[in-house]
Formats: C-alpha cells, sequence, structure tokens
C-alpha cells in the first residue's frame, strides 16, 4: 500500500517506531514546558505566600463568570480535539476536519474572551502594570504586583494558544489535502497532546489566579 | 504506543466531569474553608489534569516511559518550588547573637 | 606497542585496507561528497554534516569569546588597568561568559561530537527527528547573532549571569538582546537533547542493550535530561528580566517587594545544572578516550554508567552554593552545601574507575590520550577545590574571588575543553577521512598544558589572598601573579591556534585514513572513514559488550 511506505521516515526502520518516537519527542518537549511554566508557578508562589492579602484582593478584581467560561470553552476544545484524533485513527477525514476546525474556533474564542474582554478591561480600570496603573489604595503594590503575575502568566499562556491555532491551521490544510491515514496521523496525535498540555496549564492558572481570593 | 481507539463516549464523559469539576472548583470558591480553600482548589485542580492526560492525552494506554516523562517533569518543579521555598520561608529564622537583639530592636521595620 | 609505527600502519582487528590508496577516498561516496553545493550543506538533514555546520559555528564563537579575554588578561598586567577602563572591563567579562558558556561550551560536545557519533555509536542511520536537528542550528545561529549584535551594539555588563536588579532597572547596556539571545540560544539546546533523548531509547540496533552502549551514549543521555529539565528555567529567568526591563514592572524589585535574590534561584536552578551540561560530555569523551589508550575495558563500567546519570540528578539540588553570601538563608545554606559534597561523589567514581582503567593497559601516548591523561588531572584538581567552595564557611572567604575563577577555569578549560579537544583528535580520521599531524599535536597538548597551569593555578593564589574578581584595577601586591597569568595566557592562546591550522591542513593534506586507525572497539569504527551518509549498508548487529578488548594480554602490533 503506497501510502504506509511513503509514511515511513528514511531514519526508522518501521512505522511503529515513528510513531513512538514522535510521540517520545512531544512528551519530552512537554516535560520542557512544565518547567518553563514552572519557573512562573514558583515565583507566584512564593508572593502569594508573602502577600496573601494583597494578592487576594487582586483575585477578587478579576472576573470568575468569564474566567469559569473560559475554562469551560478549553476543555470543550481539548474534547474535540481528542475527538479529532480519533477521527484521524479511523480515517474519517471529514469528521477529522470539522473537529480541527472547532477546537481552533474555540481556541480562537479563548483568546479573544482573553484579551478582548478580560484584558482590555483590566486595561481600561487602570490595572495593567507598566501600561496604565492607576490604583493607589491600601496595599496597592502588592495587588500590583499580583497583576504583573496575572498578565505575564496568562499572557504567556495565549502565546501557547496562539501557536497553538497555527499548528492547527496547518494541520486543517494538511487534513483537507488528505495527507493524513489511520497509519500516518503522527502530527494529529502529537499536536493533540500539545494543545492538551495548554489546556492543562489553564485548568492550574483558573483557580490560583481566579479562585484564591477569599470570595466570601 | 496508541494504537488503542479511545470510544467518543469515554471522551463525552470525561469531558462532563471535566466540566462538573469546573462548577465545582468554582462554587467551593465561594465558601469560606479556610486554609483548605487552597488545598481544594489544588486537589481538584489535579484530578482534572489527569483526567486530561490519563484520557484525552491516552497515558492511560500508553508506555510507561511516557509517564515518567510527565512525573520527571512534575517531580523537577517540586525540586525547584521546595528548594527555593526553603530559602525564602527561612530568611527570618537566621539566628542572631543575643548582644545583638537590643541594636534590633530599636531600628523601625 | 610501537609507539614509533605510524598510525595508519596500526592495525586492530576490523581495519581494512588501512594503507589505502589516495584514488579510493575520492571515488568512494560518503557524507562530504555525496552532494555539493552551499544548498546541501544548508539545507542538509545529515547528522554528520550539521555536526559541521555546529563545528565550524563554535569554533569561531570560541576566538570571539578567547579575543575578549585576551584583552581581559592584558588589560591586567597592570594593578591600574593598563587597557580599558572598568565600564569597559565590565563588558568584556559580561560577552567572555556568555559567548564561551552559552555559545561554546553548552553545544560544543553535543552538538559537534554528539551529533556526529550517537548515529554511528549506536548503529542507527541518523537521529530520531533529523530536520529538528537541523532547526536547532539555525536556532543555535539566530541566538548567537543576537549575542553578536549585543556586542556589537555596544556590549552588556551584567555578567554572564544577568543579576537582578543590576540587569532589570540600573544597567544602560543591551540588556534585553543579550538576555534574548541567550534565550534562543537556550531553545537550540533543548532540541538537542530532546533528540538525543528519543534516540537512544528507540533507535539502538538490534542487540545493543542499555548496558552493551559505549559510555559516551551514557553520557550524552545524562546531558540531555539536564537540557531538558534545566534550561526552560533559565528561559523564563531570563524572559522575567526582560518583561520587568521592558514594562519598568518590579517581579525582582524590593520596591514593591520584590526579591531579587528569587531571580538567582531561578538562574541558578539551571545554571548549576549547566556546569554539568559542559563537563558531563567530556567525561565520556574520556571514558571512550581511556580505554582506546589502553587498550582495556573499562573499569567498573556500571559505575560509570550511572554515575553520569546520578550527577544529572545530583546536579539540580545543589545550586544555592552559588548563593551562600547573597543573603540566602543559612538553613537553606546547610543543605545546599551538603548535597554539594553528594554531588562531587559521582565525579570522583568516575576518576578512580579511569585510574583503575588505565593500570596495567597499554598505553600509547598519542594525542588524544594526553587531551585525556591532562583532563584526568586538571579536572581533579578543579573537582577539589569545588569541594572548598561548597563548604560554606571557606566560601565566605573565597566567593567572588579568582579562587572561584581558577577553579570552573580548571574544569572548564582544564576538563571540558581538553575533553572536546581530545575527542576532535580521536574522531577526526572518521569526521574527515584523514589523519592529523601526530607531531604538531602532541606538540599543542603539551603547549596547552603548560600554557593553562601558567595561567590559572595563579588564579587559586590571587583568589585565596583577596582578590576579587570582575574587577578591572587591583592592589599592587598581586601584580606578580596576574602577570603571570597574562603570559600564560598567551601561550594558551598559541596552544589553541595551532591545532586550528593543522586540523584544516590536514583535511586536504593528510595521509588518507582507514576505517580503524586507532584498533578501537565501537560501532562507529566499523563505518568506513568519512561514512557514507546513510551510515551503514546493513544495521548491524551488536553482539559483544562495549570495550571488548582483551583484558590480560596486551595488544601485539
Amino acid at each position: 500500500m503506497h501510502s504506509s511506505t511513503a509514511a515511513l521516515a528514511e531514519q526508522f526502520d518501521d512505522l511503529q517506531q515513528q510513531q513512538e518516537a514522535s510521540s517520545l519527542g512531544m512528551w519530552v518537549f512537554l516535560a520542557t514546558e512544565v518547567m518553563f511554566f514552572g519557573g512562573l508557578f514558583t515565583a507566584y508562589i512564593l508572593y502569594r505566600n508573602f502577600y496573601l492579602p494583597g494578592f487576594e484582593a487582586g483575585s477578587r478584581l478579576l472576573n470568575v463568570r468569564i474566567g469559569a467560561l473560559n475554562t469551560a470553552i478549553l476543555l470543550c476544545s481539548s474534547l474535540t480535539m481528542a475527538l479529532a484524533v480519533r477521527a484521524a485513527q479511523l480515517g474519517k477525514k471529514g469528521a477529522l476536519t470539522t473537529f480541527l476546525f472547532l477546537t481552533l474556533l474555540l481556541g480562537l474564542a479563548f483568546v479573544a474572551v482573553k484579551l478582548g474582554l478580560e484584558w482590555r478591561h483590566d486595561y481600561l480600570e487602570g490595572f495593567a502594570p507598566g501600561v496604565h496603573w492607576t490604583f493607589h489604595g491600601p496595599d496597592w503594590r502588592h495587588i500590583e504586583l499580583f497583576f504583573v503575575f496575572y498578565f505575564f502568566m496568562t499572557g504567556i499562556h495565549a502565546l501557547h494558544m496562539v501557536v497553538g491555532v497555527g499548528i492547527l491551521t496547518a494541520l486543517i490544510l494538511m487534513a483537507g489535502r488528505g495527507k493524513f491515514s489511520p497509519q500516518r496521523y503522527n502530527a494529529v496525535e502529537v499536536a493533540g497532546l500539545y494543545w492538551h498540555f495548554v489546556d492543562i496549564v489553564w485548568i492550574f492558572l483558573y483557580p490560583l489566579l481566579y479562585l484564591i481570593g477569599g470570595r466570601y | 504506543m496508541v494504537d488503542h481507539v479511545v470510544s467518543t463516549k469515554l471522551y463525552i464523559l470525561v469531558f462532563a466531569a471535566l466540566i462538573a469539576l469546573t462548577a465545582l472548583t468554582t462554587g467551593v470558591s465561594f465558601i469560606d474553608l479556610g486554609k483548605w480553600n487552597t488545598v481544594a482548589a489544588l486537589a481538584i485542580a489535579v484530578c482534572k489534569a489527569s483526567l486530561v492526560a490519563l484520557f484525552f492525552m491516552h497515558l492511560k494506554w500508553s508506555s510507561g516511559l511516557m509517564r515518567i516523562v510527565l512525573l520527571a517533569a512534575f517531580v523537577w518543579f517540586a525540586i525547584l518550588v521546595t528548594l527555593t521555598l526553603a530559602d525564602e520561608l527561612a530568611r527570618q529564622w537566621t539566628p542572631v547573637p543575643s548582644s545583638w537583639e537590643a541594636q534590633i530592636q530599636q531600628q523601625v521595620r | 606497542m610501537g609507539e614509533g609505527q605510524g598510525r595508519g600502519e596500526r592495525e586492530g582487528d576490523e581495519a581494512m585496507g588501512t594503507v589505502t590508496v589516495e584514488t579510493e577516498i575520492e571515488s568512494r561516496v560518503h557524507y562530504l561528497n555525496a552532494s555539493y553545493g552551499i544548498k546541501s550543506w544548508l539545507l542538509t538533514t545529515d547528522h554528520k554534516r550539521i555536526a559541521l555546520l555546529y563545528l565550524a559555528s563554535i569554533t569561531f564563537f570560541f576566538f570571539v569569546g578567547g579575543a575578549a579575554a585576551v584583552l581581559m588578561r592584558l588589560n591586567l598586567i597592570s594593578p591600574g588597568g593598563a587597557i580599558v577602563e572598568p565600564a569597559t572591563y565590565n563588558k568584556l567579562f559580561s560577552m567572555h561568559g556568555i559567548i564561551m558558556v552559552f555559545l561554546f561550551l553548552i553545544p560544543s560536545i553535543p552538538a559537534v561530537l554528539g551529533n556526529f557519533l550517537v548515529p554511528l555509536m549506536i548503529g542507527a542511520r541518523d537521529l530520531a527527528f533529523p530536520r529538528i536537528n537541523l532547526l536547532s542550528w539555525y536556532v543555535f545561529m539566530a541566538g548567537g547573532l543576537l549575542i553578536l549584535y549585543s556586542v556589537i551594539a555596544g556590549g552588556v555588563d551584567t555578567g554572564w549571569t544577568f543579576y537582578t536588579p543590576l540587569s532589570t532597572t540600573y544597567a544602560n547596556t543591551n540588556v534585553i538582546s543579550a538576555a534574548l539571545g541567550v534565550f534562543i540560544v537556550g531553545f537550540s539546546s533543548i532540541l538537542t537533547g530532546l533528540n538525543f533523548i528519543v534516540t537512544i531509547h528507540k533507535m539502538r540496533a538490534p542487540g545493543m542493550t542499555w548496558f552493551k552502549m559505549p559510555l559516551f551514549l551514557w553520557a550524552m543521555y545524562a546531558t540531555s535530561i539536564i537540557q531538558i529539565l534545566g534550561t526552560p528555567v533559565l528561559a523564563i529567568s531570563l524572559t522575567l528580566v526582560a518583561l520587568e526591563r521592558l514594562f519598568h514592572v518590579g517581579v525582582f524589585d524590593p520596591a514593591v517587594g520584590g526579591d531579587p535574590v528569587l531571580f538567582q534561584h531561578l538562574f541558578w536552578f539551571y545554571s548549576h545544572p549547566a556546569v554539568y551540561i559542559m563537563i558531563l560530555p567530556s567525561m565520556g569523551v574520556i571514558s571512550e578516550l581511556v580505554t582506546a589508550f589502553s587498550k582495556k575495558r573499562i573499569f567498573g563500567y556500571t559505575f560509570v554508567a550511572f554515575s553520569s546519570v546520578a550527577i544529572a540528578v545530583i546536579s539540580f539540588l545543589v545550586w544555592g552554593h552559588h548563593m551562600f553570601v547573597a543573603g540566602q538563608s543559612i538553613y537553606a545554606g546547610l543543605v545546599f552545601s551538603l548535597l554539594s559534597f553528594a554531588v562531587a561523589i559521582p565525579s570522583a567514581i568516575k576518576v578512580f574507575n579511569w585510574t583503575a582503567t588505565l593500570y596495567k593497559g597499554s598505553i600509547s601516548y598519542d594525542a588524544p590520550m594526553l587531551y585525556a591523561l591532562g583532563f584526568i588531572g586538571l579536572f581533579t584538581m578543579g573537582g577539589l577545590t569545588g569541594l572548598f567552595l561548597a563548604t560554606l564557611a571557606v566560601d565566605v572567604h573565597v566567593h567572588g574571588t579568582y579562587f572561584v575563577v581558577a577553579h570552573f577555569h580548571y574544569i572548564m578549560v582544564g576538563g571540558a575543553v581538553m575533553g572536546y579537544l581530545g575527542g576532535i583528535h580521536y574522531w577526526w580520521p572518521k569526521i574527515s577521512g584523514r589523519l592529523y599531524p601526530e607531531g604538531w599535536a602532541r606538540l599543542s597538548a603539551a603547549i596547552l598544558f603548560v600554557g593553562f597551569n601558567l595561567t590559572f593555578f595563579p588564579q587559586y593564589v590571587l583568589g585565596y589572598l583577596g582578590m576579587p574578581r570582575r574587577y578591572a584595577v587591583y592592589p599592587s601586591e598581586f601584580q606578580v601573579l596576574n602577570v603571570m597569568s597574562s603570559a600564560g595566557a598567551s601561550i594558551l592562546g598559541v596552544g589553541y591556534l595551532i591545532p586550528l591550522v593543522y586540523l584544516v591542513w590536514s583535511m586536504r593534506y593528510g595521509p588518507v585514513a582507514g576505517p580503524n586507525p586507532w584498533g578501537a572497539k565501537g560501532l562507529e569504527w566499523q563505518a568506513p572513514s568519512p561514512p557514507p551518509t546513510e551510515n551503514f549498508e546493513e544495521t548491524p548487529i551488536v553482539t559483544e559488550e562495549a570495550y571488548a578488548y582483551g583484558s590480560e594480554e596486551t595488544q601485539v602490533a
């Protein structure tokens, strides 16, 4: 079957080795991402421990409803991504393209809500450190520090989402051209791993930023 | 090696669980549990992350090597946090000679 | 063992047709002549060609970093600073550190020897991800060019360590571009490590179990673990510095409650393991050299293999020893001090095992062996002084002095660079298909050894006597030692230039090499010199252990 021989890269002995290698490669890359975000989380944990009142006050200034909505959007996108991988495994080109496209839309929605709604609101209200900060009430320095972390962490996360959107676009184009088959769907699987990982980062960001604010 | 094809039904079940856990964690954050709020939030987050990793990322059906890779990453993150905090939290513990105590009390904090 | 014999005539069991006719190397197709033209090099996915791309780049950066060192040592001839102002001197030592660490030492053995040898030693046609390998070189060049830009645009003066708040708030030099350059180069390091881990796990030839692998591969594997788990933390710490500088927000700024020492935690979490990225590959080379040139199995294979992994793991637990006097809590200091003693143990295990391997071996003193012997002695000295520094109380006295400078140069230059040069010479016939001139090589090794010790031994004394590092001027009573050090540096410079000349010369005019001029064991010596693009005609099957030299009898020529 020509598609399976064309699918095997020269350095590998068989398709199984190729598939295992590409999955392992992505997992190793995700380990680097754990450490990358880990540095940020470490700094955040530290400062939250020292400046709890300020960080709680900052957290309360975030909109939980929008945060929860975004979490739901991202979880949906993980579902559609998993279903896309499944479609690739079964050779269902139409379903694959549809699910990839849905994932892309949901990812874009997330970024739009984050940047267009939340960030814009914070900027207009004067809660954007270094750009437009106007609050000088009690504990304002620590609240500003909280927002520094808020913008850095969600910003770097959003950057990863945008990269993911780019990858999805490439995959949709490739899927449209029939490049994937049950013998060769590594790229979809591996992109899925990346996408789910970015979701996992948000799974931790959401409570740490939005939910530990003592809203009671 | 993932040749295993997961059923749509299982994916949707996992998704439903994730949404439910999100609702739970959001709801709990409005209840005063003191320091347990943080514990609860993190515990639920770990559950959600595990569901995504095991089912969406197929770790449940993957070789041990992939699991070790992810585990190693989290262990290393734990090393970073633990030893950094070990310094930062212990900064104020530095023992001071008693003759210096009086001088320090005088300094305005 | 006839030392007088030319290497072209020494044959091991597998060597065939070593005295080849000139025409054979030109008519046979191999990786160097398989295709011509600049596109075939810049768009190659052949790991061997990529290794040579890296070789050219890092050699260039080595001499740029070396130029900075020349200027520094010239300046230190006179107590008042002979040629530059302190502000300029600050830029010189910063650029020297950044270029030597990130653009030379970190990539050196992994990206040159590792890229070339990992597939050959493992019996594979290429690495797991050849295109990512090529990408890693382009990423490396992008970061390197950005760092060069920082030099040309006026330099950076924060030291290679980018400490806050100097880097975030007070420096008015090119911090952001330099930090960004380092960030990008770090990404290249991650890609290389990722490739090696997957290759070693998934692409070993049939019969090559983990414990039949040459120890060089264990060293590369351990190095890759460090690259994967450590480099991202450097990336985030430099990103935070850049963001703080750009937006004037305070993550490390005490005025808003930030902690400048937090930067040091994040920075050293990577940068301490980074020094093991720099030394582990070299140790892997030494294992290969010591066995090949004593014609003997390595003593304690399992111990050496596991010691590499142990170093990789423990290296992540000791970073606070760079911060003993930074305001770190004493209790954390105690913990880090204890753990730092622990990390010395696996290194010592290696030195014992190499020495035991040499014992009753059939030793030949070719240039690679001279480098290996130099490594063992100089690394031991550097390592022992590391114990001095790990001792908290002693470190209070010598931190920030030339004692530290001497310590790490003994390891980085006396250790890592010697291992690198030894490896380059050892595998040169495989890489180029030619033999280098042995007489000149031995002479250079000797010059390097003398020059190195003259440069850096006085620095131990200077540091102990109290001369601080990173100072453009010094009290006049230190002048004699400084002049000795600068004199040594000039000898060192000569010692580095000579190999550059004869290695390039040998590529065209050196005698043609056979597949195994050293008579060494290892799959890479079963391929022709130079190897064809696909490395092996047929996938080799491994039946014997690594270093399967006869252990009792000496080889008869």
